[in-house]
């Protein structure tokens, strides 16, 4: 019986210790991933990720940033001059391809962009970086 | 018992004191709020006459005092919007709407209504009471102009000669071999150049005009958005959008700081076969310098003496979206044949707080601009900073002088429409 218990609560435990050990590696992920937005991203989508009306699209609400992650990445790296509605609205500029960022960057910078200004979705993981990237080539 | 009576009376009596104070006029944003919520100098007052209709671009005013505005998102499937005030107490009740095509330009002239989508130019015949005969079958004056998004607005200014003059903005922020890319190295010649970037004269009564038939009359013009036809010098003055992003694509030469504040936003007057130099230098407000872009081997020194100087020059990225000179009676004598500037506020100043967002005023004399400009007409944004140009309740972006002198000014966040006046 004691036996048990130990066991139970030692399994509890780990599983405590892997979880928050994600939740420390998540949070480590969105703090670089700030540093690259800013860096990169907010001159144009903004410190609050609100775009700029008709010209630059919002990251804040937007059904492209929590949606499809490939399609996400892909946007990264090949930046994206499309013209296509998104959310209901077109917006003029040109982004540019961004390839040069290495796979973490790609992979932190979506991280956050998916977890902040007001969205939720799941983490961008490198290996999905490199999937995208070389189906690119 | 009586005493949990008189407690819930007074309960009740204080927050009912509380309740009247949070809707007091000052705190109610649906309350009207005196001069449209913008502030002028004395003796200025403002009204909203119009709201809610489409992204009101430019406007036009004809002598008999017919409203149009230019709207760059359908509404119904219109455009082109006329208020319409029934009672005549200068508050429209309604608009009419017509043309199934968005845009920008719109302008009226010898009794004719001209307006551009992001591709062609229409004109519609007015009647002696300035509407719109055929609001449904406009003349096609020109077609085929270049859209490719970027900087896509085609605006528009007639002379007294017969002619029509329009921008055809640069599909590219620096004629870069991959816009907006670090480091990506500029295009030399610049082939932007042929078909865009600068302002094409055409006809004001030909149909169906294109390139071929137009005359390529200033260049190196990244994007004009406001222009005007200037009845005392006879000539075109334009402003130009300055260039984006010198910190993003340059960090070696820029920093954020200076980015923010390079390069100036010009006003140029322009002769046939002006070249005003872009993509190949930027003007420097600080320097009063022709700089060489760093696209083109530009360090943020190296200037020229190459190209057309501006005749003023304001702070960077502020977006000047409207030029209209003023030839009314009822503003003070200072502001004769002045100009006015919609500045629609920045967005390529983060991570320092945005700017603009206002109208401002620049004196002239004999075709020249003296002294300082002033800001005309301030607090559009309804914010005291703006971090995130989304954060602008309104944008200026048009701007229109009626028959009895009064200016209209367009917002096109919320399509609405202020009437600016003065008495004495
Ligand atoms: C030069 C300005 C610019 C920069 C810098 C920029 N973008 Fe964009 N971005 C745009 C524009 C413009 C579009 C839409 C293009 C279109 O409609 O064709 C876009 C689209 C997107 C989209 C898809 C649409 C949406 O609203 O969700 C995402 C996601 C995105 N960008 C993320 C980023 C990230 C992350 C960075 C930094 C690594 C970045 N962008 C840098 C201008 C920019």
């Amino acid at each position: 019986m004691i036996k048990k218990i130990v066991t139970g609560v030692s399994i509890l435990a780990m599983a405590i210790m892997v979880l928050s050990f994600n939740q420390n590696q998540v949070s480590a992920s969105i703090a670089r991933g700030k540093q690259v937005y800013n860096k990169v991203c907010l001159s144009c989508h903004m410190i609050d990720g609100g775009g700029v009306p008709n010209i630059n699209p919002p990251l804040a609400q937007s059904s492209y940033v929590v949606g499809d992650k490939k399609r996400i990445i892909a946007i990264v790296l090949n930046g994206m001059t499309d013209r296509i509605a998104i959310d209901d609205e077109y917006y003029s500029n040109n982004m540019a391809p961004h390839s040069d960022l290495t796979d973490e960057e790609i992979a932190d910078v979506l991280t956050y962009v998916r977890n902040s200004f007001g969205n939720k979705a799941s983490v961008v993981t490198v290996a999905e970086v490199k999937v995208v990237r070389s189906m690119k080539k | 018992m009586r005493k949990y009576y008189l407690l819930l009376l007074f309960v009740s009596i204080y927050s009912c004191t509380v309740f009247a104070n949070n809707h007091s006029p000052k705190n109610n944003p649906n309350l009207p709020q005196a001069n449209a919520g913008l502030q002028l100098p004395a003796g200025f007052t403002a009204i909203t006459v119009a709201e809610g209709v489409g992204r009101a671009r430019h406007i036009a005013i004809s002598p008999q005092g017919t409203i149009f505005y230019k709207s760059s998102r359908l509404v119904n499937g219109k455009g082109i919007f006329q208020l319409i005030d029934k009672n005549g107490d200068g508050i429209a009740d309604s608009v009419f709407g017509f043309g199934n095509y968005i845009g920008t330009g719109i302008a009226i002239k010898n009794g004719y209504l001209y307006a551009s989508s992001d591709e062609e130019v229409f004109r519609y015949k007015l009647d002696a009471k300035g509407n719109v005969i055929n609001p449904s079958q406009p003349e096609k004056i020109i077609t085929g102009l270049i859209n490719r998004h970027q900087h896509e607005s085609k605006s528009i200014a007639l002379d007294n000669a017969g002619n029509l003059y329009v921008n055809i903005g640069a599909y590219s922020n620096s004629c870069q071999v991959n816009d907006r890319t670090l480091h990506s190295p500029g295009r030399k010649p610049c082939p932007v150049l042929d078909s865009a970037g600068g302002i094409w004269q055409f006809k004001a009564d030909k149909l169906n005009q294109t390139y071929g038939n137009g005359i390529h009359y200033a260049m190196g013009l990244r994007n004009v958005v406001g222009l005007d036809w200037n009845n005392q010098t006879n000539t075109l003055f334009v402003m130009q959008h300055g260039r984006d992003q010198l910190h993003d694509n340059w960090p070696e030469y820029f920093d954020e700081k200076s980015s923010a504040e390079l390069p100036a936003e010009c006003m140029y007057e322009l002769h046939k076969g002006d070249n005003c130099g872009w993509p190949y230098i930027y003007y420097d407000p600080m320097q009063h310098k022709k700089m060489i872009a760093p696209e083109f081997g530009g360090d943020g020194k190296q200037s020229t003496t190459d190209y057309n100087n501006p005749v003023i020059a304001f702070p960077a990225h502020l977006a000047p979206n409207a030029l209209m000179f003023y030839t009314g009676n009822q503003f003070p004598e200072k502001y004769k044949n002045g100009a006015f500037i919609a500045f629609h506020g920045s967005w390529n100043r983060a991570p320092l707080p945005q700017q603009g967002y206002y109208v401002v005023f620049v004196p002239f004399k004999n075709g020249k601009p003296t002294g300082k400009w002033e800001i005309f007409a301030n607090g559009f944004s309804g914010k005291d900073v703006i971090e995130s140009t989304r954060q602008a309740d309104h944008r200026p972006c048009g701007l229109a002088q009626a028959p009895d002198g009064s200016l209209y000014v367009t917002d096109d966040v919320k399509g609405t429409i202020y009437k600016i006046s003065y008495k004495k």
